[in-house]
């Protein structure tokens, strides 16, 4: 099978900075991968560049086997921004949300059965009693999981989740978890600052840097040992911090 | 109590009411259609500014209609509708772009639109008394012809805002998303500009261009205070949209008032009734659970 996320030497600039430099990346299916690294290292203009948010100075990007663009399938990915402005204009409720979530590409509706099917991701997110509620009278936890709601509704192959644990509770977190891990084909690549509660889910890890890429491996090996006790982010390998000495 | 029901039936009997009644109601139903796409993508100005660049798109109109030696003001409304929906697609493009911001871009037009209008005029042969019936509305004065180029473009704009209603809800919910989904959301979002230059091109009759915006905004400002839901809020803006529209021409006509500003202040009482009672309704909600 082809991967499903592959970089090819990506650069990436904003504004005349380059934020990301030479990354390689490929995916395949199956796969659960952590993408850690410090703020600033680059970690969600990656993801965004992979997605096609933001274009790529230098280098391929393949998603799905396609670079990306109108022939990209989309319902067979789906993404988790790390913060969604949905609800905070005009009142929206997580039905109105996770709907939306059901449609791709040019076609203008959302298939048949769109409401049932949204309402049983809100029930697999364990928001059953929440379908109605408007977003803005969510806890941070329970838009969270609106949003994972949204993604997975379209039932996708991959998905790519930016900071999904930024202020979510820890009950919040381990069902976020949970409705991951019950889909078990399922790709994922997930932003993370600091694993928590997704170490268990995830089965390798990519850490940047600088906009580089460091260290790529099984989570474990890549994290840095003492991470339990200090609860941070792994440290750039050229840092002075000991922790730290993978390379790929 | 004949008397009244007399004086009632009086002025619905009157050809100009009906038509004013028709137009009003039907543009006070699309317009907030419109306005909630709008209120969502945080654009709630840009029909004022759409609004401004129409009355360039009207002088411009009557310049050519001038000088095409047709009737003064012929082409006052299709100049109105070329030049807002030129200008809502180029500030959209600029928005976009990101070179100007967007609040600097509609700066701009507010500007550009209105000095342009008033030196235009002139130089068709118009006063800036000739603006006025497009600045403050004109909803008295309807013509048979004028009633049904509204209602054509009332119902051009409500069915696109209705049948792109999920496009157009998801590229202005959460541009991002959308865009990772593979939504065209620049197609949208010009989609979205282009039926709020419409509608101010038709609102312009109602209640001016000056006031334009108000039909939009006004009714989703005051419905959304309450509703929970994206397409409720919708549905209550446009039935809300169409009452204050009639209710406001009535009243109108029994006090002679204008008729355009007679709308837009109802509604916005209607927002003030609204943002006051909201608390005592949350009380009445949270004792009911």
């Amino acid at each position: 099978m082809s991967p499903l996320i592959e970089a090819r030497a990506l650069d990436v600039s904003l504004a005349g900075n380059r934020i990301l430099t030479g990354i390689d990346l490929v995916i395949q299916p199956g796969e659960r991968v952590g993408l850690l690294g410090a703020n600033g290292s680059g970690k969600s203009t990656l993801v965004k560049a992979l997605l096609g948010l933001i274009p790529a100075t230098a280098g391929q990007v393949r998603v799905c086997g396609r670079e990306p663009g109108r022939q990209l399938p989309w319902g067979e990915l789906a993404y988790v921004p790390q913060t969604s402005p949905a609800g905070s204009g005009v009142p929206t409720s997580a039905l109105d949300v996770v709907r939306a979530g059901l449609l791709t590409g040019w076609g203008p509706w959302p298939p048949r059965g769109a409401k049932a099917r949204a309402l049983a991701a809100l029930a697999q997110a364990g928001l059953k009693d929440q379908a109605r509620t408007p977003m803005s009278r969510l806890s941070g936890g329970q838009r969270h999981r609106v949003l994972l709601a949204r993604a997975l509704v379209r039932e996708p192959r991959l998905v790519v989740m930016d900071e999904p644990l930024a202020g979510v509770d820890a009950a919040s977190a381990d069902q976020l978890v949970a409705a991951l891990a019950d889909r078990a084909d399922l790709t994922a690549l997930v932003v993370l600052h600091d694993p928590g509660p997704f170490e268990r889910y995830l089965g390798r890890g990519i850490v940047l840097s600088h906009g580089q890429v460091v260290a790529d491996g099984p989570l474990g090996e890549v994290l840095p040992t003492d991470h339990h006790h200090h609860h941070e982010p792994p440290r750039p390998a050229h840092s002075h911090a000991p922790a730290l000495e993978v390379h790929p | 109590m004949s008397a009244y029901l007399d004086y009632w039936l009086e002025m619905l009997a009157d050809p100009l009411v009906q038509r004013a009644l028709t137009v009003a109601v039907i543009v006070g139903a699309a317009a907030p259609v419109v306005g909630t796409y709008l209120v969502q993508r945080r654009l709630a100005l840009l029909g004022d500014g759409i609004g401004h660049v129409a009355l360039t798109g009207v002088a411009l109109g009557w310049l050519i209609g001038t000088g095409m030696g047709l009737a003064p003001g012929a082409l006052a409304v299709p100049g109105a509708v070329v030049a807002a929906v030129v200008g809502a697609v180029v500030i959209e493009l600029v928005r976009t772009s990101g070179r100007t911001s967007g609040d600097l871009a509609l700066a701009l037009m507010f500007y550009g639109g209105i000095a342009g209008g008033a030196a235009l005029i002139k130089v068709a042969g118009g006063t800036s008394a000739t603006l006025v019936a497009y600045l403050f509305g004109s909803l008295s004065t309807l013509s048979a012809a004028d009633v049904v180029t509204s209602v054509a473009l009332a119902a051009v704009i409500l069915a696109v805002g209705l049948a792109g209603r999920w496009a157009l809800f998801a590229a202005a919910l959460d541009e991002d998303f959308a865009k990772a989904s593979g939504v065209p959301t620049g197609f949208w979002n010009v989609v979205s500009a282009t039926l709020a230059a419409l509608t101010v091109t038709v609102a312009m009759r109602v209640v001016g261009l000056l006031l334009v915006s108000a039909l939009m905004i006004v009714p989703v400002a005051v419905t959304q205070l309450w509703a929970r839901s994206f397409w409720r809020t919708m549905a209550a803006a446009a039935a809300l949209g169409a009452v204050t529209g009639a209710a406001g021409l009535v009243a109108s006509y029994w006090y002679d008032l204008p008729p355009g500003a007679t709308i837009v202040v109802l509604a916005i009482v209607l927002y003030a009734v609204a943002a006051i009672g909201r608390p005592l309704l949350e009380r009445v909600r949270v004792s009911r659970q």
